[in-house]
């Protein structure tokens, strides 16, 4: 985004940098410039980048020493974890780094609600993410079945059963997903493909989305354009940089808690079970992050309808740049949107409580009902406030957050400085 | 707006009414004892765990096997730790089948520390027909497929009672408080004095469930005294890290506005 043309300085630079621009793109994204007033919400992102490679690298190692075969998958695990050197902090890190992926993305997703970051010209970016958190649900889902315990395989027997609501070739397309006529040895070896292979699409579709998002540049906390970049932003390098690596780092300390004190509290013990056909355990539940889609599809008492709406719910969040209709991006300056804002968080969290809890009484009552307000939220809720919120003034730039405050000189003179810096 | 934010008070509110009563239909408080494993340098009482081994092998082996487990493990560092020649003793102590030999003969002889612990049937029907259609199961990873872990285990050695008025048992079931639906089809496995400890420890039933409990937490996690040992220096690592980029942070920032 960076307007003047990069040269670079060594005779084999600008000659290489003719045949392939690499040298450009690495400018590039040094000089990239950021909106200033980013807050920590804006560094998930880099996080997620983190934690994307995290799962590909300790994936890799762990794919090395995996077995992936209806008897001896779940006896591999159990090696790795006591005879593979450092075994059990390589499978700690890749399970509970599924956990933290999630816990990253569900802030990085909500931050974009709050900020309106979904708003033109950002649709794509948005699009783009949406896919990307479909595939991680899926690689998620598929790596949860290769340790071939008790919750591996009845999860796998109740998201592929699903597929049997299709009307007409449901029962088909289960079978054909299965590779026979329940979920065995073809199906573990089918999902260990699919999920080491899905992980290369979405660093795929994560290139994808960091490209679409270079070209309008960050939204921010106030959400108004850039007006001036010289004073409206900073380098991404290193201003960003280091505020990212900061973030990443306290990341990292609540990641490794969970990795070396707490390895086995986001799971469920009845994976530690072998796979066995012939015990259904008494309550199967999906990992924490799919607990409120698994509780909107149980809220549904027609399992078609159910599936559907479990589908829609994920679906419906690729349309939200067209439901929402207001013009104001912020959150911050729609205090009707902020209200339900929140309110939605909490839906989402009821949502996923009561999606680990059995589908019985009070529980599927409160299911209803959250899931009634959650497709309310984006169908009605979201267009109507943009059109009957009366908004609060937005400021005239980025530097200046609040309308009427006095300039601060400090600033504005180190404004200058940078200035120079970035000319 | 406040009667929102008052609707959404009360959604949370019964949320957590309702989860407090369901719980309380659920089994009741597990025992307490102090485990030396739990905490931020948790390690095992060494002592606990060889002795734990003997409640094993002298009462739970005869049903129950380990199949992950190897005789090796017994003298490795961070479990039981018994020397190199304690454990060959034992490996020796049990009987393998191998082969085939050179004349393609299958042989049996007794094990080295490279075997995996012998298996007290010989497969899963075997069990069953044993005990009454009930399998033992296996006690490698147990601590970890029950929910609430080594004190859930160790309650419900010592949760053994008479049923209370009005429950029912068929022969060859028993009443456990602890068992999940109360009942289970393993005997009392633990009395006071029922093995007699090699080293002088006085056998009580909490003694016994506790030493194996620690045995069994340790056959989960063998790798648990590493892993709180490597955490505490990564976390401590990246606490130094953070405070250090911290001021980095702050003093790259400084050239741009007086807050970040």
């Amino acid at each position: 985004m960076s307007n003047h043309e990069y040269t670079p300085s060594s005779k084999f630079g600008k000659w290489f940098n003719d045949r392939l621009p690499l040298l450009t793109l690495a400018n590039h994204l040094t000089d990239y410039p950021t909106p200033k007033n980013l807050n920590y919400w804006w560094t998930f992102g880099g996080i997620l980048t983190f934690c994307l490679i995290t799962q590909i690298v300790t994936g890799l190692v762990l794919a090395m020493h995996y077995i992936a075969h209806a008897d001896m998958a779940f006896s591999s695990v159990e090696h790795i974890m006591r005879d593979v050197n450092y075994g059990w902090l390589l499978r700690y890190v890749h399970a509970n780094g599924a956990s933290m992926f999630f816990l990253a993305v569900y802030i990085h997703i909500f931050r974009s609600l709050f900020y309106g970051s979904y708003k033109s010209p950002r649709e794509i970016i948005w699009i783009l993410g949406i896919i990307i958190y479909l595939l991680m649900m899926a690689a998620a889902f598929m790596g949860y079945v290769l340790p071939w315990g008790q919750m591996s395989f009845w999860g796998a027997t109740v998201i592929t059963n699903l597929f049997s609501a299709i009307p007409l070739v449901g029962e088909s397309i289960t079978t054909w997903l299965w590779g026979g006529y329940s979920v065995d040895n073809p199906t573990l070896t089918r999902f260990f493909t699919l999920h080491y292979l899905i992980p290369f699409l979405i660093l795929g579709l994560v290139v994808l989305h960091i490209w679409a998002l270079h070209v309008p540049g960050n939204n921010n906390p106030v959400g108004i354009d850039i007006k001036k970049p010289s004073k409206d932003t900073v380098p991404f390098h290193p201003y960003i940089v280091i505020k990212d690596a900061f973030a990443l780092l306290m990341f990292c300390i609540v990641f490794a808690l969970f990795v070396f004190y707490q390895p086995n509290i986001l799971g469920h013990a009845d994976n530690y079970i072998e796979a066995d056909p012939l015990v259904t355990p008494a309550h199967i539940v999906p990992e924490w992050y799919l607990l409120p889609f698994y509780a909107i599809l149980r809220s549904v008492p027609d399992k078609l309808m159910g599936v559907v709406a479990m589908l829609s719910a994920i679906l419906i969040l690729a349309a939200l740049p067209w439901l929402d209709t207001s013009k104001v991006r912020s959150a911050v300056f729609r205090p009707l949107f902020r209200q339900f804002y929140w309110i939605l968080v909490a839906d989402v969290l009821i949502l996923g409580y009561v999606g680990a809890m059995p589908a019985e009484g009070l529980y599927l009552l409160i299911a209803r009902v959250a899931t009634a307000y959650y497709f309310a939220h984006f169908l009605i809720i979201l267009p109507v406030l943009g059109w009957k919120e009366k908004t609060t003034p937005l400021p005239l730039s980025i530097t200046e957050p609040v309308l009427g405050g006095s300039p601060n000189l400090a600033a504005a003179r180190s404004d200058e400085k940078i200035e120079k810096t970035i000319k | 707006m406040r009667k929102l934010k008052n609707i959404f008070f009360v959604l949370i509110f019964s949320v957590i009414v309702l989860n407090s009563s369901n719980s309380a239909e659920k089994s009741p408080p597990f025992l307490e004892t102090k485990w030396t494993f739990k905490g931020l340098f948790g390690k095992f009482d060494r002592a606990s765990l060889q002795r734990g081994y003997q409640v094993y092998t002298e009462v739970c082996a005869s049903c129950h096997s380990m199949k992950y487990l190897t005789y090796r493990n017994l003298a490795e560092k961070g479990g039981p730790e018994f020397s190199e020649a304690e454990a060959k003793a034992i490996a020796a102590s049990f009987e393998v089948t191998d082969g085939p030999d050179s004349t393609g003969e299958m042989f049996v002889r007794p094990a080295k520390l490279s075997d995996k612990f012998v298996m007290p049937y010989a497969n899963e029907q075997e069990a069953k027909a044993a005990n009454g259609g009930a399998y033992p199961p296996d006690m490698s990873v147990l601590v970890k497929a029950r929910k609430g872990g080594a004190d859930y285990i160790y309650s419900l050695l010592l949760g053994y009672s008479e049923p209370p008025e009005g429950v029912e048992l068929d022969d060859g079931v028993y009443y456990n408080k602890y068992m999940y639906g109360n009942k289970i089809k393993m005997p009392a496995p633990l009395s006071d004095d029922l093995i007699e400890y090699t080293d002088g420890t006085k056998a009580t039933a909490e003694q016994m469930s506790k030493d194996v409990t620690n045995f069994l937490m340790w056959s989960a996690e063998p790798h648990l005294e590493q892993r709180h040992k490597t955490g505490f220096r990564v976390i401590a690592y990246l606490i130094i890290l953070t405070v250090l980029v911290y001021f980095t942070m702050k003093k790259i920032w400084s050239r741009v506005e007086p807050k970040v």
